[in-house]
């Protein structure tokens, strides 16, 4: 059980590396997909063992190469001198819903991809992307960190690009390639300045000694910056609608997924690395509002789209604002204690509780436009037409989702919204109202979608389309029950691993502690 | 799209000095600079001589690209099972150093003429990330080396999308 932080990275990584061999050997002719999901679910499970562990246990800690995975100090050291990942609720709170994401994306490929080529290449680019997005979560060494960046950014440019024979593909991968390495290099600098300055490179040990001097504040502005790009916030957005639109369906549906793992990533340096030591107020402020800009304008770009995954897209931005909001409220008011328990804990777990949401309901959206795309063709709005009369489950399945981004009861977007209105109108007002403006005007576009894509009479050019396959239906229906369950009780759902992932960000002295021994 | 036989000759020669070199950059890497990965570089370097030197068809017949690719992910096979192996005490636990066997030599202390013999799983991660590097950078410079044969993008391909 002490290895299940390492297992659930290790074993798609494995998987990753042998799958090529098993496509030489022949295999079955399903192989490659069977030990896909079946590593993914490995995952999933082992995934949700550690987070009872950590629930139970607090935060786990596994190093790399020691004699025993808790044994953080060898002898004789003041400093953490090995590699290690740090468990603790908010970590394994992503790790969980980006794993549930992964599986559903792989098992829907399954059909989606069939009459694709090079789907080896595929499986292997896609398990990278699992590894690094769960790395970059669980990690809790910042180069390990910027390795685990890498590696995912690399999978996504080249999954972004797997239609190579498009160009918009090849110009959209390309965007992302130049936009990941300059983030990446960026993080690089920035670690690179706390080396340089406290010979370490655990998050725990530079916490510790963190004095918060200029060198500091470069390294800060450099993680904010590059993270907010990684994650797409406005005004550093410009290139994930493209990478989201021209990516196929199950891979947007991760990169989803994986762009939050950069959010987690600013979230681990603003309270866990740097925490009470900086100016919290100004960083909070500074997160707030590229969280309402990133709201409005991705909410008022999205109303304009034509094309379906691109309108979704520009979706995926404005719901970024919201997390980037909730905790950025929280961060604002870290250094006030009495604040903070009155209304900040509370913005953060809206924050936090509408990550695992906004994962699963914007997957799921992103799926089911990629099933109209599988049968129909095209992913204009104006051609497409009365598929719910071919296409009910797809439709079902769209409702669903369009419901919960739009923050409908009894859909889970409600609950984790509601949290960050109550919360944020004691904050300040405005911002709270301009949450709601923008939820109006997401509902607005979703039933643009809806109307123009789904009702109607049935168009004769899509007269003999069928339901999308099996594997797509049960991919999306995955996705569809978590929605729905975190809909019907988001008590349970708080109280189990949003609140603990809440409370294991704002605690940074146990998240030190934990590494560094005794305070 | 041979070279001259000037050319083709010192390279069928210089080949093996260079393979040579390589390996014993990747075996050496627990004690001297280098290692798995510049080791690699280097033997993938006479995959490069081979190409320009004599021509992709002469290439093709000695290597399979199948070849290249399981070297590729055999390598890395090989490295991530090492790590799996250390597993009883943790991931990347250094199982086999000082045991007494292979690589399982007590590292000596102080200024000594180095023993090959030490360091454990290190040098078998060496040649696994050195066979990993050899297979991956072959076939980015053989895909490379054809590309150079490819016609530029006529209208046709481009009617191919949706």
């Amino acid at each position: 059980m002490e290895h299940l932080p390492i297992l659930v990275v290790a074993v798609p990584l494995f998987v990753a590396f042998a799958i090529p061999l098993i496509d030489k050997v022949g295999g079955g002719r399903y192989a490659k997909e069977g030990v896909t999901v079946g590593s993914l679910l490995f995952s999933l499970i082992g995934m949700i063992l550690l987070l009872k562990r950590v629930a139970a246990l607090g935060p786990q800690v596994y190093v790399f190469g020691a004699a025993l995975p808790t044994l953080t100090l060898p002898t004789g050291m003041k400093v953490p001198i090995r590699i290690m990942f740090e468990v603790d609720g908010m970590s394994a709170f992503m790790a969980l819903s980006g794993s549930i994401a992964a599986l559903a994306a792989a098992i829907y490929s399954i059909a989606y991809l069939k009459d694709e080529t090079g789907k080896d290449r595929f499986y292997v680019l896609f398990l990278l992307l699992v590894v690094g997005m769960l790395g970059m979560e669980l990690t809790g060494d910042i180069f390990n960190f910027f390795v685990f960046l890498e590696i995912s950014s690399i999978a996504s440019a080249a999954l972004v690009a797997f239609r190579y024979y498009k160009a918009e593909s090849i110009e959209a991968a390309i965007k992302y390639m130049v936009v990941g390495s300059l983030s990446a290099l960026f993080v690089l600098i920035a670690v690179g300045f706390l080396y340089g300055k406290y010979d370490a490179l655990n998050f725990a040990a530079i916490a510790k000694r963190m004095e918060f001097s200029w060198a500091d504040k470069i390294a800060l502005a450099l993680l904010v910056v590059s993270l907010a790009l990684k994650c797409g916030a406005v005004p550093l957005h410009m290139w994930l609608p493209d990478a989201y639109a021209e990516a196929p369906a199950s891979v947007t549906a991760l990169l989803v997924s994986v762009s939050q793992a950069s959010l987690y990533g600013l979230f681990r340096v603003c309270f866990s690395l740097f925490g009470v030591k900086m100016s919290t107020l100004t960083v909070g402020w500074i997160v707030i509002i590229f969280g309402v800009l990133s709201m409005f304008i991705g909410v008022t770009m999205a109303l304009v789209q034509k094309e379906i995954k691109r309108l979704m897209a520009f979706h995926a931005i404005s719901q970024t604002g919201y997390m980037l909001l909730g905790v950025g409220v929280g961060l604002a008011v870290l250094g006030n204690p009495f604040d903070l328990k009155s209304y900040g804990l509370m913005a953060m777990k809206g924050g936090i509780f509408h990550i695992i949401n906004h994962a699963m309901y914007k997957g799921l959206l992103f799926l089911t436009a990629g099933a109209v795309f599988y049968r129909a063709g095209t992913r204009d709005l104006n051609k497409l037409g009365g598929l719910a009369h071919n296409m009910p489950w797809t439709t079902v399945y769209f409702i669903i989702g369009a419901a919960a981004i739009a923050g409908l009861p009894p859909f889970n977007g409600f609950a984790s919204k509601l949290m960050i209105y109550e919360s944020v109108y004691k904050f300040n007002p405005i911002l709270s109202i301009m949450a709601m403006i923008v939820s109006v005007l997401t509902l607005a576009s979703f039933v643009k979608i809806f109307q123009s894509a789904f009702l109607g009479p049935q168009l004769p050019e899509y007269k003999d389309i069928k339901e999308a396959p099996m594997s797509m239906l049960v991919g999306m229906g995955i996705l569809a029950f978590v929605v729905v369950f975190f809909g019907l009780f988001p008590e349970l759902i708080v109280r189990t691993i949003v609140d603990p992932a809440a409370k294991a960000l704002v605690d940074q002295a146990s998240y030190i502690s934990k590494v560094m021994g005794g305070m | 799209m041979r070279m001259s036989k000037i050319v083709r000759t010192i390279t069928a020669l210089l080949f093996w000095a260079v393979l040579v070199f390589g390996f014993y950059i990747v075996i050496h890497g627990h004690l001297t600079p280098g290692g798995g990965f510049q080791g690699g570089a280097v033997i993938a370097s006479s995959t490069a001589l081979f190409l320009i030197a004599f021509s992709k068809d002469e290439f093709l017949r000695k290597y399979k690209d199948v070849f290249l690719s399981v070297a590729e992910s055999g390598g890395l096979l090989l490295f991530i099972s090492i790590a799996f192996l250390g597993i009883g005490a943790t991931f990347f636990y250094n199982f086999m150093a000082n045991s007494g066997g292979i690589f399982g030599s007590p590292t000596p202390i102080g200024i000594n003429d180095g023993d090959l013999n030490t360091a454990g799983t290190l040098p078998p991660m060496n040649i696994a990330v050195g066979l990993e590097v050899f297979g991956g950078l072959s076939l980015i410079l053989l895909f490379m080396f054809l590309g150079a044969y490819l016609k530029p993008f006529s209208k046709e391909s481009e009617v191919h999308e949706e």
